[in-house]
């Protein structure tokens, strides 16, 4: 069932939300004990929301249950973006998006589990203490990252529901493709980052991910709009353009492995089908550098945000011994994971004397010949395509052999729309030897609805 | 780019992050490489280019300097055992 017909059956007091709620909270934890996915079910909380949107059937989402990941503070619920340095922190108040889906009658279950801070593109990097989610269809393989648990139970979950995920570089995009439903990235400020645990300020975005491209439209709707709390928030003008044309990122496609190669030339197919033209283009400057762009400005802000975390007003604590800097390091040195210190240790040395102009300055340079680049090209077409990782969902066992540097070329396909601040969505388009292959489909900033429009022509339903 | 495990030590001691002697060890390396990968943005034809520091024009958005609802006290301290007569409690700054 779809969303909308789910809250329609709401609104009309069809589906009784508080048996719904029980029956999902109960699915919910019969697929994490498997699975993994969640941080923590939050019981107490979606019957108590579930109680109060039976007595008051409205609203865009009524009844509808949400999971959320770890970095989107949900008021009394622990919070740590899956991090030991924030175990124990019960947020005081919600995230802007939150309270929006809230006002909307969304239902919280709990929160998702992701890569540390989402420092990752295959959830293994989860926080010291928390088990890695494994993939919905087979558990020898990663679900992705680092939004790992928001697709996994988007995958797995058997009754409707949809997920609130963040992406930075490739973070709702890789989990989306890996498990086969649609995760959805909006233009950068269009949807409030007040209440996210930030990884980097000027790359981060709240998205959604769901089992089709009308569920995610549906949460999308609720959850942009302008918020005086953030003050890096802009309001969407939604424009409304016609699909005509679409690009084909050729050089992306060709690095793909065959299979994958093969399911993005179908949907080029599906697209030819519905007299859309489609046109080659070349991005030499992202395809180039987009990766050493991102690493460098992602770890530089990573690096200044992380310092907030030293043992003192919230999260993990120790006994306050020696001075300021050495109980600071002590409690850093004890509850960050090895990729979050690698990240930390890769980002401060970006933003040292002597190093900055080489590196943050110019990446910062870099990223503006990325964002012009992409301009450039929706001059001729109104969305671009590509896959949206080169393989399917690897073993756990394969990754685990990669260096850092072998893991950051992973994201190669989805880092240039994320430095861009381009809004871009990840569909199923079929499979590879029974694992979820997923295009990637980018437009122009604030060009959300031709978006969704391209996105519906070419996504496969039958895979879930 | 040149690391080796006296520039590592130095940039963990600027990140405010104990190392252990194995972590040092694996690190070192694993840094080099990947600022090695990095030193190709060197090559990017950026001259006269302005850094985009967000991917799109942000207006001036301010909001009225007056007061609002914000965090209690109590509240603000209630997350943290370190706290003393209403202040958070932190390691001493200065040696006697």
């Amino acid at each position: 069932m779809s969303i909308k017909d789910f809250v329609k059956q709401v609104h009309a007091k069809k589906i009784d939300v508080v048996k719904n709620t029980k029956e999902a909270l109960c699915a919910l934890e019969g697929i994490n004990s498997k699975h993994h996915f969640m941080t923590v079910v939050s019981s107490d909380l979606a019957l108590a929301q579930a109680n109060a949107v039976a007595k008051n059937p409205k609203g865009r989402l009524a009844g509808l249950p949400i999971t959320v990941k770890d970095c989107i503070l949900v008021k009394g619920v622990e919070s740590t973006a899956s991090s030991a340095v924030l175990k124990g922190y019960v947020p005081l108040f919600s995230a802007t998006v939150i309270d929006r889906l809230i006002k909307e009658g969304a239902i919280i279950l709990g929160k998702t589990v992701q890569d540390e801070f989402g420092f990752g593109t295959f959830c293994l990097n989860v926080g010291k203490g928390i088990e890695v989610p494994t993939h919905p269809i087979d558990p020898t393989h990663v679900c992705g990252g680092s939004s790992g648990g928001s697709g996994g139970i988007t995958r797995a979950a058997n009754f409707v529901h949809a997920s609130i995920a963040e992406t930075t570089g490739g973070s709702i995009e890789s989990p989306a493709a890996f498990c086969g439903v649609v995760g959805m990235c909006p233009t950068w400020g269009t949807v409030s980052r007040y209440g996210l645990i930030d990884y980097a300020s000027s790359l981060d975005k709240i998205g959604p991910m769901a089992k089709s491209v009308e569920d995610a439209k549906l949460v999308w709707e609720v959850m942009i709009g302008q918020d005086e709390k953030d003050s890096t928030s802009v309001k969407h003008p939604q424009e409304k353009t016609a699909l005509k044309t679409v690009g084909v990122i050729r050089a992306l496609v060709d690095k793909a492995d065959p299979e994958v190669k093969q399911r993005i030339k179908e949907a080029e197919e599906l697209f030819k089908k519905q007299g859309i033209k489609l046109i080659d283009i070349d991005l030499p400057i992202t395809e180039r550098y987009a990766i050493e762009t991102y690493y460098v400005l992602a770890l530089a802000e990573a690096s200044t945000n992380l310092a907030k975390y030293c043992g003192m007003r919230y999260g993990a604590t120790e006994k306050l011994e020696g001075d300021f800097n050495e109980y600071f390091s002590t409690v850093r040195e004890k509850y960050f994971g090895a990729e979050a210190k690698r990240r930390i240790l890769l980002g401060t040395f970006a933003r040292m004397a002597g190093h900055r102009d080489a590196l943050y300055i110019q990446a910062a340079k870099v990223r503006r010949l990325i964002i012009n680049e992409y301009k450039k090209e929706f001059q001729k077409c109104q969305v671009l395509l590509s896959p949206t990782m080169p393989i399917t969902a690897p073993k756990r066992s394969d990754i685990e052999k990669l260096t850092p540097l072998q893991h950051y070329a992973m994201d190669l396909m989805t880092v240039g729309p994320n430095l861009a601040g381009i809004p871009h969505i990840s569909v199923p388009v079929g499979e590879s030897k029974g694992l979820p292959v997923g295009a990637m489909l980018m437009a122009d900033h604030f060009e959300e609805h031709v978006l969704f429009d391209a996105a519906t022509i070419i996504e496969k339903k039958d895979t879930n | 780019m040149d690391v080796d495990e006296k520039l590592l030590r130095q940039i963990a001691k600027n990140a405010r992050l104990h190392l252990s002697d194995a972590e040092v060890k694996t690190f070192t390396p694993q840094l080099a490489d990947v600022l090695k990968a990095f030193s190709k943005l060197k090559d990017a034809p950026t001259k006269g280019v302005e850094p985009a520091f967000h991917p799109i024009d942000l207006p001036a958005h301010e909001r009225k300097d007056s007061p609002g609802p914000c965090l209690s006290q109590d509240d603000a301290l209630s997350l943290t055992p370190h706290k003393k007569d209403g202040f958070f409690k932190g390691p001493k700054a200065i040696d006697k």
